[in-house]
């Protein structure tokens, strides 16, 4: 009787396992770095807000699933998505070849270049090998940005690597910076908006070449799971259909485009 | 020389983490974490011996100040004590103009002063506990030759309390090796900001960990196998006698 009632709770198990696995989500977990404004931020009462949540939940009631946002630092994003903390990744994660060998990306929903911002007082028109030769250069650790700078300038210049874009912009305003590399719109609204200091932004906004810059953010998945990102690609186009997607791009980034 | 270096070309060949490139960056982090944590020990080795003398005075207004600061760099995380070293100290109106900032400016020092507060504290506590441990005979006995507080001091309590510290003190240096992983926190490229950058460039927390906790292991061996060395040197009259 008693093996019986163990082989029965085993079968269980594993049948609810086997659903689990196959399962069609209506609860999704979506994983995210905050603080990276406007992308996602919280408000001064402590919401959860930016491009990215307000297009993830827009989604969400598109495919008519809950939606539950995780935090997660920056470097641990992706081993957090092999480990099932959360089914997707909404963060302004740039789509490159170097991720596609570990995650499923989603259609781009956005592309955006970066860009170098320094204070006013640098003086210099250009970041290339000479100007910053010696000076101290700040990114957030495992970053597009990071993989860039360490493979263009290690040799020439210090690089400080933060875990998150915050603690990076206080040591900019503590001036142990010389100079930030950063996704622009992130730099635009916490750089070049700030009241603290003047800061201006260096050369042209940088999205080549391709190998470090890739396509625009994405959304990313576990490779197996290509039902659930055909889903989001689906309601993304349904979204940029209707108008929806620009109404949440203009909350964020004016109307320019 | 040739032949080792096309050894070790031969063993990284298509190995896509472990480059010579990044092992570059394991050993600037492991000479980054030396320069750490021998520097913050000697420093605090320094300061906790007149620190411990002070803290077993039998006047108050002596010990109490010394007990304060034990107690609140022992009583709090050194997580804690790091960040408010490095980020808090620029919310000092001004700090740019003073003559601090340059020091400050680094995060190399304001670790480096973390560190040397955090183990002080603890090495004071560990002294000050050998100190108090020495035996009444001793102490009558120095007494009776007549030796002043100063000359019994540095005479008879000093040398043995250093000796029954050792042990202890030992594991102190243990843990403060293992407590400066945290300096990657302030962006400092040392051991564990190397396994970090690795992590997460190739996404490969395995590979990267595992090889930093194995230099880890490394290291801990050879301070184990020092303080070995010193216990069985210093503490030779207390092992058994063979007869």
């Amino acid at each position: 009787m008693k093996k019986l009632l163990t082989l029965s709770v085993l079968g269980l198990a594993i049948a609810a396992a086997s659903s689990a696995q196959a399962r069609d989500y209506d609860n999704v977990r979506i994983g995210v770095d905050v603080p990276y404004e406007p992308m996602e931020y919280r408000t001064a009462d402590g919401e959860l807000t930016g491009f990215d949540i307000d297009l993830g939940n827009a989604l969400c009631e598109r495919m008519s699933v809950t939606c539950e946002w995780v935090e997660q630092e920056w470097d641990g994003i992706i081993p957090g998505l092999m480990s099932r903390n959360y089914d997707a990744i909404i963060s302004s994660m740039t789509i490159n070849d170097e991720r596609r060998e570990q995650v499923l990306f989603s259609d781009p929903y956005i592309t955006m270049p970066s860009a170098w911002f320094a204070p006013s007082g640098l003086n210099i028109s250009e970041a290339n090998e000479e100007t910053l030769k010696g000076k101290t250069i700040g990114v957030q650790r495992g970053t597009l940005q990071d993989n860039y700078v360490t493979d263009n300038f290690n040799s020439v210049a210090n690089i400080s690597r933060y875990s998150t874009a915050d603690d990076m912009v206080l040591d900019m305003e503590a001036q142990r910076l010389d100079i930030v590399f950063l996704d622009f719109p992130i730099g635009q609204s916490t750089l070049l908006e700030s009241e603290e200091a003047e800061y201006v932004v260096v050369g042209e906004r940088i999205s080549e070449p391709k190998e470090y810059f890739g396509d625009g953010f994405g959304i990313a998945f576990r490779q197996r799971d290509e039902a659930l990102a055909e889903k989001f690609n689906k309601a993304l186009a349904e979204l940029q259909e209707d108008g929806t997607y620009d109404e949440i791009f203009a909350r964020y980034f004016g109307e320019e485009e | 020389m040739l032949d080792i270096s096309a050894w070790f070309n031969d063993l990284l060949a298509g190995n896509l983490i472990f480059t010579p490139t990044t092992l570059g960056y394991y050993w600037e982090g492991l000479v980054m974490t030396t320069q750490l944590v021998f520097l913050s020990l000697v420093a605090g080795l320094v300061l906790a011996v007149p620190l411990a003398i002070m803290r077993s005075s039998k006047h108050k207004w002596i010990s109490l100040p010394i007990y304060f600061y034990t107690y609140i760099f022992r009583g709090t995380p050194l997580l804690i004590q790091l960040y408010i070293i490095y980020y808090g100290v620029v919310f000092i109106d001004g700090i740019q103009e003073t003559f601090f900032w340059p020091i400050l400016r680094e995060a190399f020092y304001p670790a480096l002063i973390a560190f040397t507060l955090n183990t002080a504290a603890y090495t004071t506590e560990i002294f000050r506990g050998a100190i108090k441990a020495t035996s009444k005979g001793e102490i009558e006995a120095a007494r009776a030759y007549g030796m002043s507080q100063s000359l019994m001091m540095r005479r008879i309590i000093m040398p043995s309390a250093f000796r029954r510290a050792l042990p202890a003190y030992g594991n102190e240096v243990i843990f403060m090796l293992h407590a400066s992983a945290i300096a990657s926190v302030v962006t400092l490229m040392d051991l564990t900001g190397a396994a970090r950058f690795v992590y997460a460039r190739f996404y490969a927390p395995f590979d990267a960990f595992l090889f930093v906790a194995a230099i880890y292991l490394c290291l801990t061996f050879a301070i184990l196998y020092f303080f070995r060395f010193l216990e069985k040197k210093l503490l030779a009259h207390l092992r058994p006698q063979n007869t």
